[in-house]
C-alpha cells in the first residue's frame, strides 16, 4: 500500500486515491528539436530500481498533480513535492541520501 | 418551465438507527479563483453569509455555506432556486479578477447520513480516517466512495453530507444503504 502526501491538501493519499503519472522532470522536446533529443523526451526513461522521481496526480481529491520521491523497491516515500519545482527540494534530496548515500538520478544526486 | 427534481426523488430510508436522506434540492455553484482574494471573500460572504472556508473544510449551515475544494476552488451552498442569482452576483463582485462561477445544482447528488455507527458506515467505503476523534465537525474531504468520487463533510449533528455527481447519486445511496445494513463492524 502506498501513501503519498498531497503537498497542496495535506491528505495522506492513499494510492486508491491517486493516479500515476510517470516520470517527473522531463525535459520537452517539440518542434525543431532534434531526432535524439525527441525520441529521448518520448521514449527514454530512468526507470531504475531504487530511488525515482514520479509525476502523481490526487485524482479523487483535489485534483491537483504533484512530484514524488520514491523507492521503486521498497516504496519508501522519501517527500512529495510541488508540480511547479524543476528539481527535488533539497530536503528530499538529503533525506535520500541519508538512506542511499552516492545516489544518482537523471541530473540529480 | 421545467419540474426540477433531485436524482434520488426524494428517498429516505432508516436502518437500524441510521438514516440516509436525499437533501432533495440545492443550490450549489462552483467557484475558482484566488482564495486569499479580497474580491473572492466578498463575493463568498454576499451570496452565502459565509466567510471562505479553511483547508479541508465546510461551513455550511441550513443550506448556505462554502466548502475548500482545492486550493482554487470552492463549493458554495445557497438556496436553489437563489442559485443564478448568486452566479450573478459573484460575476459582479469579481469582474474585475480572473475567476470561473457556475451553477452545478443540476448536476450533483446531494444526501445525508446521521445516526449511531455513521461514520462506521462512511469507513467501509472510502480511504479516510473517519475516527471521531480525527474525522471532526466540518471537516471536509474529498475522496471516493466505493467506486465514485465523492465529496462530505461532517455537520455539527453529526451527520455526513455527501455530494456526488449527479449520474452517480443513486450508486451512492445505495451502497450507503448497504453498507448500513450490514450494520457496525465495532472497529472504531
Ligand atoms: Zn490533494
Amino acid at each position: 500500500m502506498l501513501t503519498l502526501q498531497c503537498p497542496y491538501c495535506g491528505v495522506d493519499a492513499e494510492e486508491t486515491e491517486l493516479q500515476g503519472g510517470g516520470e517527473a522532470h522531463l525535459k520537452r522536446f517539440g518542434p525543431g528539436s532534434n531526432d535524439d533529443d525527441f525520441e529521448g523526451y518520448l521514449f527514454l526513461r530512468e526507470n531504475q530500481k531504487g530511488i525515482h522521481f514520479e509525476r502523481w496526480r490526487h485524482a479523487y481529491g483535489c485534483g491537483k498533480w504533484f512530484l514524488a520521491a520514491r523507492h521503486t523497491n521498497t516504496l519508501e516515500v522519501f517527500g512529495t513535492y510541488p508540480a511547479q519545482s524543476t528539481e527535488p527540494p533539497q530536503h528530499i534530496k538529503d533525506a535520500i541520501s541519508a538512506k542511499l548515500p552516492g545516489w544518482k538520478w537523471g541530473n540529480f544526486s | 418551465m421545467s419540474n426540477a427534481v433531485t436524482p434520488l426523488g426524494g428517498a429516505k430510508t432508516n436502518i437500524g438507527g441510521l438514516t440516509l436522506e436525499d437533501m432533495g434540492l440545492q443550490g450549489m455553484i462552483s467557484l475558482r479563483g484566488d482564495l486569499s482574494s479580497k474580491a473572492l471573500a466578498k463575493a463568498v460572504k454576499a451570496v452565502t453569509g459565509q466567510g471562505v472556508p479553511e483547508l479541508r473544510t465546510a461551513n455550511v449551515m441550513g443550506g448556505k455555506g462554502a466548502a475548500w475544494m482545492s486550493p482554487d476552488e470552492l463549493l458554495l451552498f445557497v438556496p436553489y432556486a437563489e442559485a443564478d442569482a448568486a452566479v450573478a452576483t459573484i460575476s459582479e463582485t469579481m469582474k474585475a479578477e480572473h475567476h470561473l462561477a457556475v451553477n452545478v445544482s443540476d448536476a450533483r447528488g446531494f444526501m445525508r447520513l446521521s445516526g449511531a455507527g455513521a461514520h462506521e458506515v462512511m469507513s467501509k467505503n472510502a480511504p479516510v480516517d473517519f475516527h471521531k476523534d480525527v474525522f471532526t465537525a466540518g471537516m471536509f474531504r474529498r475522496s471516493r466512495l466505493g467506486q465514485v468520487a465523492a465529496a462530505f463533510w461532517l455537520d455539527a449533528e453529526g451527520g455526513f453530507n455527501v455530494v456526488c455527481f449527479r449520474s452517480v447519486a443513486d450508486y451512492v445511496y445505495r451502497l450507503l444503504e448497504v453498507s448500513a445494513e450490514a450494520g457496525a463492524v465495532d472497529a472504531l
